[in-house]
């Protein structure tokens, strides 16, 4: 027997959460993949503290998702039930770590935005996002701190370092626009009170970003082509294998309780 | 090759207000930016602290345990510096 | 335990010493005063020190792969969530350890080039396969349940640093084994299929487990001296002998069956196990276990491809630091 995906039905609320809810699991996965082989033991720890914070906001989101649902869906479901297809995460945050340069510059542009994003969402007129956002705040807060002060010494440090992290700017920089991006849904929960623009976001998030970019000795690309697809379920091939290995016991095992 | 040391720091961390900072332990960071951030993401990651200094380890300067004898056994004579030294009448009550 | 190679002899250097502070050093450790990083201490102490501490350091940082390959594949997000946690615990570990054992005047960098080269060693345990889910379980129930009984005495180690880090390690450990306890717990009670896979691992893990606590007491050469020292508090047997007690009524609470048809309670109520393979043992701390190849590896490309990181760092902070210089000339 094989076990069939859930349905989700993707009201307006529920899809915003369960994107933002995918965004955290995601990267919070990506990040836990580092623990037992971080350049330092330090910074395994770092890593890890990250990916836990992150996890954490993904089970709010998702339990929060489910109860506007209302279809006896959980956080669990969510996670592993869900093919690529259903899964609504940006692009930026399914790509591979690659080396250490990589992981730092998608947590340095992901983080940056959250920070932006999180702190205007403690005004939402939700209560249960204004919570969520309050504590996913400091949180992301710290990120962008830790983040940014690797991205400087990369950067800055040795030839080599600078050249990685080069790259992985170049690499990474088609995947920040869809974090502005909005739907009809969204736009809908925007005049509501309930979701931010993110497009009021974008001004500050450039500034923090060319800041330390500029402070690193390094440099944005001049294109502004960028991807989108992620929260449609469009994504690249990296997902795909990101899942097979998250989901692969509630696969194997369909209906067993862990 | 042998791998090139980085720097030591030692932690220290006040876990409640009004408490002084207390020595926790040590980690190492190139500098003192990162190793405020080694601090936090090591030593605090059970809500231990409100406050953290490092310091590079080879800052301290440390007394001598050979001198143990000279710097610490003069002040154990001096007991008129403590409270229980003196007599005061029970009648005169708590002082 | 983590550190059973230190059941080899490091011969008596103690004869090049002054003998006089070599006696006022036995009475301290007598008078079960702790020894700091600057006192004077026989050179076999600091060596046997040295390498009990940063063999235990590697133990806990080569311990984070056999349960890392299951973080991403956790099978509930609260599992993942506390795996993760409990393996960035263990790094943590390492790192006190690492530094404990720096006081005694070697580096991390050289410890570490010591296991990274083959020749510091570390736990038996880790050089076994995490084939299933129920792996993690049983890791954090048996795994750390040994490692707590050896670490609680070594809180009371004669050396300050070993034992306060021993300490800080034993708070953080109160949650790995009930972590694994409670995956025990949720596979006994689900389906045929997951009480077969718990079966599987604890068939899998005993031995090793047992053969943790490191050879029995009549061919350990070692705890002698670390007895006289305080740095041992109880002997490889006795500890042994107390985890198998402890946990008899826990396997049966799960209702699994240990591996050991022949083990029997004598009249103290003490489970007497059958012969341990010690053959086994000697292989896998010779290098012949199943991981022992792949933990290395593992180990030294994490060491390798994070060189260029620890370097940039190192030159960003020499740049800073002339920047600052120039700065202030100006
Ligand atoms: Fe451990
Ligand atoms: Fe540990
Ligand atoms: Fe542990």
């Amino acid at each position: 027997m094989t076990v069939a995906n859930i349905e989700v039905s993707e009201t307006p609320l529920m899809l915003y959460a369960l994107r933002r809810a995918d965004d955290a699991l995601i990267l919070g996965h990506r990040l836990s993949e580092w623990c037992g082989h971080a350049p330092a033991m330090e910074e395994d720890m770092a890593l890890a503290n990250m990916g836990l914070d992150l996890l954490g906001q993904a089970r709010e989101l998702y339990t929060y998702a489910a109860k506007v649902e209302g279809r006896g869906n959980d956080e669990d479901k969510f996670a592993y039930l869900r093919d690529v297809r259903q899964y609504r995460n940006l692009l930026l945050v399914e790509q591979p770590n690659g080396d250490f340069a990589r992981t730092m510059v998608r947590q340095f542009f992901y983080a940056a935005f959250a920070d932006l994003y999180w702190r205007a969402m403690m005004a939402s007129s939700d209560p249960t996002f204004a919570a969520i956002a309050a504590k996913s705040e400091k949180e992301s807060a710290y990120h962008v701190r830790h983040s940014s002060e690797w991205v400087v010494r990369l950067g800055d440090g040795t030839e080599e370092s600078h050249r990685r992290a080069q790259t992985a700017i170049d690499d990474l920089w088609a995947y920040t626009g869809e974090m502005f991006a909005v739907d009809d849904g969204e736009r809908g929960l925007i005049d509501a009170g309930i979701a931010i623009d993110p497009a009021t976001l974008k001004a500050r998030w450039l500034k923090t970003v060319t800041g330390i970019v500029n402070e690193a000795t390094l440099a944005l690309p001049k294109s502004d082509w960028m991807q989108q697809g992620g929260r449609v379920g469009s994504h690249s091939e990296h997902l795909g294998h990101l899942l097979s290995e998250l989901q692969s016991l509630q696969r194997t095992f369909p209906g067993a309780t862990w | 090759m042998a791998t090139p040391n980085v720097p030591l720091w030692e932690v220290f961390i006040r876990s409640r207000n009004g408490l002084a900072h207390k020595h926790v332990g040590s980690l190492h960071a190139a500098d003192a930016t990162l190793a405020l951030q080694a601090a936090r993401d090591i030593y605090t990651r059970r809500g231990e602290g409100l406050s953290i200094w490092v310091v590079p380890s080879n800052a301290i300067t440390a007394s001598d345990p050979s001198e143990k004898g000279m710097m610490f056994e003069p002040a154990e004579s001096k007991i008129y510096r403590h409270p229980t030294f003196y007599d005061v009448p029970d009648e005169v009550g708590h002082m | 335990m983590y550190t059973q190679a230190l059941n080899s002899s490091d011969g008596d250097d103690r004869g090049v010493e002054d003998v006089a502070r070599a006696s006022q050093f036995q009475a301290r450790i007598d008078a079960d005063e702790r020894i700091e990083p600057n006192d004077w201490m026989p050179a076999a102490y600091r060596k046997t020190l040295t390498r009990q501490i940063s063999q235990h350091a590697h133990s806990e940082i080569v311990g984070m792969l056999p349960e890392g390959n299951w973080i991403t594949r956790a099978p509930s997000l609260r599992r993942k969530a506390a795996l993760l946690a409990k393996v960035q615990d263990e790094c943590g570990h390492g790192l006190y350890l690492y530094a404990a054992a720096e006081t005694l005047g070697t580096s991390r960098e050289e410890l570490v080039d010591a296991m990274l080269s083959g020749k510091a060693k570390y736990s038996s345990i880790f050089n076994y396969p995490t084939l299933t889910w129920a792996d993690i379980g049983t890791i954090g129930w048996l795994v750390d349940g040994a490692a707590i009984m050896n670490q609680i005495p070594l809180c009371r180690c004669s050396y300050g640093p070993y034992a306060r880090a021993m300490i800080r390690v034993c708070k953080e450990e109160s949650f790995h084994q009930r972590q694994g306890f409670e995956i025990m717990v949720t596979l006994c009670r689900g389906t045929a299929e997951q009480k077969a896979m718990a079966q599987n691992a604890l068939d899998r893990w005993w031995w090793p487990v047992l053969m943790m606590f490191g050879p029995p007491d009549q061919v350990s050469q070692h705890s002698d001296t670390s007895t006289k020292w305080k740095i041992k508090r109880f002997s490889n047997d006795e500890l042994r002998q107390k985890f198998i007690d402890a946990t008899v009524p826990q396997a049966e609470f799960l209702g699994l069956t240990i591996p050991d048809p022949g083990m029997k309670q004598n009249e103290n109520g003490n489970w007497v196990h059958s012969p341990i393979d010690w053959d086994e043992f000697k292989q896998v701390l010779a290098g012949n276990g199943p991981c022992n190849r792949d933990r290395l590896a593992a180990r030294r490309k994490a060491h390798e491809e994070g060189a260029w990181v620890r370097e940039a760092a190192a030159a960003y902070a020499e740049k800073r630091k002339s920047r600052q210089l120039a700065q202030a000339a100006e």
